[in-house]
């Protein structure tokens, strides 16, 4: 099976508000309310990590569910979250633009 | 020897709305005398005001067909925007501080052009208009927001004597200065609501966002922080399609709930709802 790379995309403005990470597209102002799952993997969502790993010790750690399942459904999930072009996916890693302070061009908290 | 041409004189007016002077220019007399009684309480001579933020020209159409109710489209592009909707067209260059706006001679599209510039502009500086009505009670600005019928008239037409109206409909909200704690400040504007009287030309420091909701008692309830956010971006006025200004603009708003306290007024119709008010 092939590897999936995730990657914020700078358009959107994020920020996180008393645990809720809430995010807004640039492109038609939709705001989107993440919900926890989703919030993992946005932060994780480094263009480097692949998303197996994230789901082997962000998701499986923090749900303790069944990692084949976990990782099929972190898949569809990634998925949809780039037919909101909130992120980014690819097979290969995804160059990100840097930025000061680690986090993503739209992200503050 | 003849004058080829009569020299056409230029009219100029200033509407300062939020501290921020707006000068037009027409060469239409009736127009301006409409414009200064749309705008009563918020025009200033344009002498008074040698340095507005903006000039437009108007250039005045013939009746046609232009349709109101299309949809506005704002876009930005080469440093210049573009403000369209079916019955006006404006451009507007700030480098410049110079703009048009072709329109027939009616006050609604001028009024709706002056809020999407002003929504540019607050945009870029931390502040937004918001649908909400507005009041200063003892020296403090509160906001009173919600969609259609949520009560924005309705708590407005309440209002005790002591109470200064800002506006039943369209709150101008601007950050006190640049300093993060320094709060936000709340203007009154002449953007009517049902109770069709303009809010009174001052302003104040924002003490509390109220989240109206009608209700069987009068209350207050906190609100969620996520929730608080989400309600203001709901009713912040937003027009363009600029992704710059979709991120300030929402930055914009959780900076707002991170320093105002939002919570929920539920009110029954009657004034002792602004027993809670103070």
């Amino acid at each position: 099976m092939s590897k999936l790379y995730m990657a914020r995309n700078p358009r959107v403005a994020a920020r996180s508000l008393d645990g809720e990470m809430m995010i807004m597209s640039g492109r038609d102002s939709t705001l989107f309310t993440l919900n926890r799952t989703a919030t993992i993997l946005w932060q994780a969502a480094d263009g480097a990590t692949p998303l197996d790993e994230i789901v082997e010790l962000r998701i499986c750690h923090e749900f303790d569910v069944d990692r084949s399942q976990a990782l099929q459904d972190a898949e569809s999930l990634a998925r949809e979250l780039a037919t909101h072009e909130i992120l980014r996916i690819s097979e290969e890693p995804i160059a990100q633009p840097a930025t000061q302070s680690g986090s993503s061009a739209g992200e503050a908290r | 020897m003849p004058e080829l041409a009569t020299a056409v004189e230029s009219l100029s007016l200033v509407i300062e709305i939020g501290g921020m002077p707006v000068r037009v220019h027409t060469t239409d007399p009736d127009f301006l005398a409409m414009l200064q009684d749309r705008y009563a309480g918020f025009v200033t001579s344009a002498d008074s005001a040698a340095s507005a933020e903006i000039d437009f020209d108007i250039d005045l159409t013939s009746p046609g067909s232009a349709d109101p109710d299309a949809d506005v489209r704002v876009t930005h592009q080469q440093g210049r925007w573009t403000l369209t909707r079916g019955d006006f067209r404006a451009e507007w260059e700030p480098v410049l501080r110079r703009g048009w706006i072709r329109q027939t001679a009616n006050p609604y599209s001028i009024d709706a052009v002056l809020r999407i510039v002003h929504t540019l502009v607050l945009a870029r500086q931390g502040g937004f208009l918001l649908h909400s009505a507005s009041a200063i009670r003892n020296g403090k600005a509160f906001l009173f927001a919600g969609v259609s019928e949520a009560g924005k008239t309705t708590i407005s037409r309440l209002a005790p004597p002591d109470v200064t109206l800002l506006t039943d409909e369209i709150s101008y909200v601007r950050k006190n200065g640049r300093r993060d704690d320094a709060g936000y400040i709340a203007f009154g504007t002449p953007f009517t609501g049902e109770l069709a009287k303009l809010g009174e030309n001052v302003s104040a420091r924002v003490a509390a966002l109220y989240l109206l909701a009608k209700g069987s008692e009068n209350r207050i309830d906190p609100v969620p922080p996520g929730e608080a956010a989400r309600s203001l971006l709901a009713n912040l006025l937003f027009f363009a399609q600029d992704e710059e200004l979709v991120q300030s603009t929402f930055h914009a708003a959780f900076e707002f709930v991170s320093r105002v306290p939002i919570a929920r007024l539920t009110f029954v119709p009657d004034a002792r709802i602004w027993e809670l008010i103070r």
